[in-house]
This record gives structure tokens, sequence and C-alpha cells, in this order.
């Protein structure tokens, strides 16, 4: 399985972390997108005329939309992942994998003008971002007081992969996450998730490692 | 800024890559001054009201300065050795004080919490004793001797070595990494911040290197250096304060910021104080 990758590429990072997550290996082929526009050539053009990345080639199959390729990779090594076991849980992650559009268009956005220096409305793009970033506090203060953690089911599914890297990465944005503490809490419980990668911008939890031991008191739990 | 001339005004700053200047050219700023790179034989820089600025073209970039510089712009030997490979890392705006930007690529001990398992790991987080000294006839600031454990020190690196480096900080906001080369022992590999202040506040850095490697596909290495940079934008735009401090107030050096002490006291000696802050707070 062949996955056309960008290191700073927030949609290329979920496939990556989904695939960290289920057990699939992919054989990533570096993309120059930055500063080299190769996601433009025509060799790339050829496989996805819409010129983004990431694109997934597995056999015949090529895919160009990020949310479709989290879905296949769950579907193929771990179903427990699509969420699907009743049909409200099958639509909310079908809603979460459509509002993670938006996340790339807004957040993503700004995150590319802000840092890449790509062209865009800066501050439309960051009130744009907060209103989506609002409506999801909103979701997860809600799914909280149900005792829950994660987006669409009672685990974490492929919606909480598709929403979570330019959430993660608002700040990239100019965006700040601080008023926002059901998305940190959020953001946490996926960066605890056994198998969890990272990119740059979005660290591992060093904070949660355990602290040095003194000899005299072994760890207890 | 106040009145008096800002003695930075008159230094060489790299203000885009000259193999990517869009047609219409390439719409930027210089310490607050808009400019435009224009494309062309030769390329040109220009200010709003229609001065030309003084320009030179080197390790890929166009370089520009407000002023008038006296000296050349630094030279980077290594450059031209035959067999480097020149990367061209593109530019990534970071919302802190270029001196920022510089300060924190001469650090050392944020490797094991910032590039895990790329150029640092615990428990290997003690940096050794190394040496600094301001050159008083190249007035420069260098690092030598610095030994670091690293996990992954480059691209073409398969595991963990000791890697050394040395620091060179020959303009106030470049700054130049000299390192241990894997691909072939007794060269080092060359690893250059060009900082363009933007602002005070802001700048856009552009990461170059000339490198041994004959493996590594260009993109590889261009994205290897940008996943580094990355992942210290996010800890340099949450620095308080944003300005550079070059007095000792609430930040307490250890031994470990030897370079980064010996480079605020020759920004100090220059009067090079654009984006730093003079009064303790």
């Amino acid at each position: 399985m062949i996955l056309y990758d960008y290191i700073l590429s927030p949609d290329a990072y979920k496939v990556r972390l989904m695939a960290a997550l289920a057990g699939v290996k992919l054989n990533l082929r570096a993309v120059d997108v930055h500063p080299g526009r190769e996601h433009e050539s025509e060799p790339l053009r050829a496989l996805n005329p819409a010129g983004s990345i990431p694109i997934l080639l597995d056999g015949d199959l090529i895919l160009t939309e990020s949310a479709a390729m989290l879905v296949y990779l769950a579907r193929l090594e771990a179903p427990t992942w699509l969420g699907d076991d009743n049909a409200a849980n099958a639509a909310r992650v079908q809603q979460w994998l459509a509002f993670s559009r938006r996340l790339t268009d807004h957040l993503g956005g700004a995150r590319a003008t802000e840092m890449l220096s790509e062209p865009g409305d800066l501050p439309a793009l960051q009130r744009a971002g907060t209103l989506d970033l609002r409506e999801l506090e909103a979701a997860l203060t809600e799914r909280r007081i149900l005792g829950q953690t994660f987006l669409a089911s009672d685990r974490p599914t492929v919606a909480d992969i598709a929403c979570f890297p330019y959430v993660a990465l608002a700040p990239d944005g100019g965006v700040s996450l601080d008023p926002y503490p059901s998305i940190r809490l959020w953001t946490r419980a996926i960066r605890m998730l056994p198998g969890f990668i990272e990119m740059p911008g979005i660290h591992r939890l060093h904070e949660l490692k355990p602290e040095p031991l003194s000899t005299e008191t072994p760890e207890t739990v | 800024m106040t009145m008096d001339r800002q003695p930075m005004i008159d230094q060489w700053y790299p203000v885009a890559l000259a193999s990517q200047l869009p047609a219409g050219g390439r719409a930027t700023q210089l310490m607050g001054t808009p400019i435009t790179v224009l494309p062309g034989e030769p390329i040109r820089v220009v200010t709003a009201d229609g001065r030309d600025l003084r320009i030179t073209v080197r390790y890929g970039h166009v370089w520009t300065s407000l002023g008038d510089p006296a000296k050349e712009l630094f030279d980077i030997p290594e450059a031209d050795q035959p067999g480097r490979r020149l990367v061209e890392v593109g530019v990534v705006r970071v919302r802190c004080s270029p001196l920022r930007a510089v300060e924190n690529f001469l650090d050392i001990a944020h490797f094991p919490f910032v590039h895990t398992d790329i150029l640092g790991a615990e428990p290997h987080t003690e940096v050794g004793k190394y040496d600094v000294e301001i050159r008083e006839q190249e007035d420069e600031v260098w690092a030598t001797k610095v030994q670091f454990y690293q996990p992954q020190a480059a691209k073409s690196a398969t595991g963990g070595i000791t890697t050394d480096y040395m620091y060179r900080v020959p303009a106030p906001t470049s700054t130049v990494l000299y390192k241990t080369c894997p691909a072939r022992p007794g060269e080092w590999d060359v690893i250059t911040l060009f900082v363009q202040p933007l602002t005070e506040e802001l700048c856009d850095v552009w990461p170059w290197m000339a490198l041994f490697d004959d493996e590594t596909a260009l993109t590889d290495l261009i994205h290897f250096q940008q996943m580094i940079f990355l992942q210290d934008r996010s800890i340099l735009e949450n620095q308080i304060p944003r300005l550079l401090p070059l007095d000792p107030g609430r930040e307490i050096p250890t031994r470990a910021d030897l370079t980064s002490v010996a480079y605020r006291r020759w920004l100090k000696r220059h009067q090079f104080t654009y984006g730093a802050q003079l009064v303790a707070q």
C-alpha cells in the first residue's frame, strides 16, 4: 500500500496515524509540496486531478480523500474503528467525517496562510475555524456529560482521527486551544492511544511519563 | 523603534529563494518595511517608495539590506565544496522574535524533549562541557566541541551516534551549524538557519543545507529538516516574552546555555537589538 505523503500535511498524517493505530504498514512516497509544489506536477495530477496530498494506492484502488483512506484502513485491519455498531453511531461517524472537511478548509487554511505563506484571508479563516472549534467543544462537552471520551462511539473511531490533526494544529494558524477544555482533554485521550505517532507540531505526552521514582518507594497502583 | 539608527539595518537578510521567485515578484517585508523581490537579470528588491536596495544572491537565497552593509555577506566555504548537495528547504513563518529563532537553533538541551527519538532521547539528556568564544577577528560567535547522543542525527544515519557539533553565528539573524557527517567521516554537514525579520515579533525562516549524502532523495532531505524545524516552531511561538531578553531577568541560564549567553552578549555589544527586550521585566 503506497501513500503519497508530506510530513507537514495534517491530512497525510491522519492516514499515517490511522495506519499506525491499525497496524497497517504503509510504503511512504515523500512529495515535495513545499517549496517544490510537486503535488501539482503532471505525474501526480494523473493520479489525483485535484492536485492534493495524500493519495493512497492499493492495487487498482486510488483514493484521494483522507476520510475514505481512514475507512479503508479501518475496514481492512481494525473494523472496530469504523464505529458502525449501530445506526446512530454509524451516522455520527459520517457526520464527523464530513465535519472534518470544514476543519481542513478553515483551520487548515489558516495554518497554510500563517505558516507557509499560502494565499488566504487569514482573519476570515481564523473566524470560521473558531466557529468549528466552538461546535466541536460543545459536542465533546455533551459527550463528556454522558461519560464518553470520543466523538461517535464509546471507543475511538475514524471520526476522531479525521478531526484530530487540524484541531491539534490550530495554534499553527494562530488559533489558540486555550478556551476549549473538552477539546484539550480529547486531544490528550487521542495522544494516549497505544501506537500513537506524532507529527511536527503535535508532540507526544512527555508529561504522562512516570515520574522518576526513588528506590524506597516501589510503584504501586 | 527609536530614532537612533538601528545597526541591524546595515546587515544582509534573506528575502526569497532565488529559484522560486514568482513572475509577479514576491511581496514581503523587512524590519517593518514593505519590499518586493522582482525576478529577472539581475534580481531586484524595491521598496514601496521606489528605492532599489542592494542585493546579493548566495546560498540559494536572495539577500538584501535596508541600509548599507559594510561587509560582503558572510562566507560559508563549504557551500562551494564539490560533491555537496545544496538543499533549499523553503520558508516557514514563525510568530517570534527573529533573535529567538536563532537562539533556539543554538540550544542543544531541548533535543530529547522537542525532537524526541530523532535529535535526542531520554535519558541521554546531559549536555557535556563545550567551548564558546566570540572570535574577535571574524566578529562571530562560535561554539565548538559540542557532543550529543542522537538516535537519528541525519536522514542518512541508521542508528544512534554521538554527534559532534559546531555552532556559528556570523550575522545577527543567521546561524550555521556544522555536524558530524554520517556519510563521510572527517567532513562536516552544514545546516543553516537564515532568518528574515518581518517585524520584531514575526519572522520568515529559511533553512538551507549543504550535505554530503548521495543516497537520500532530495525530498526526504527537505522533509527531514522541515520536520525538525516545525517541531521547534510550536515551542518558539509559546516563548514568553516574545522579544529576546538581553539582560538577566526571569530567565536563568545554565552551563548548557553558554552559546546563548555569548550570542546575547555579542548582540548587545553591537547594539543588534531589533527583536530584543532591553530592560528585564
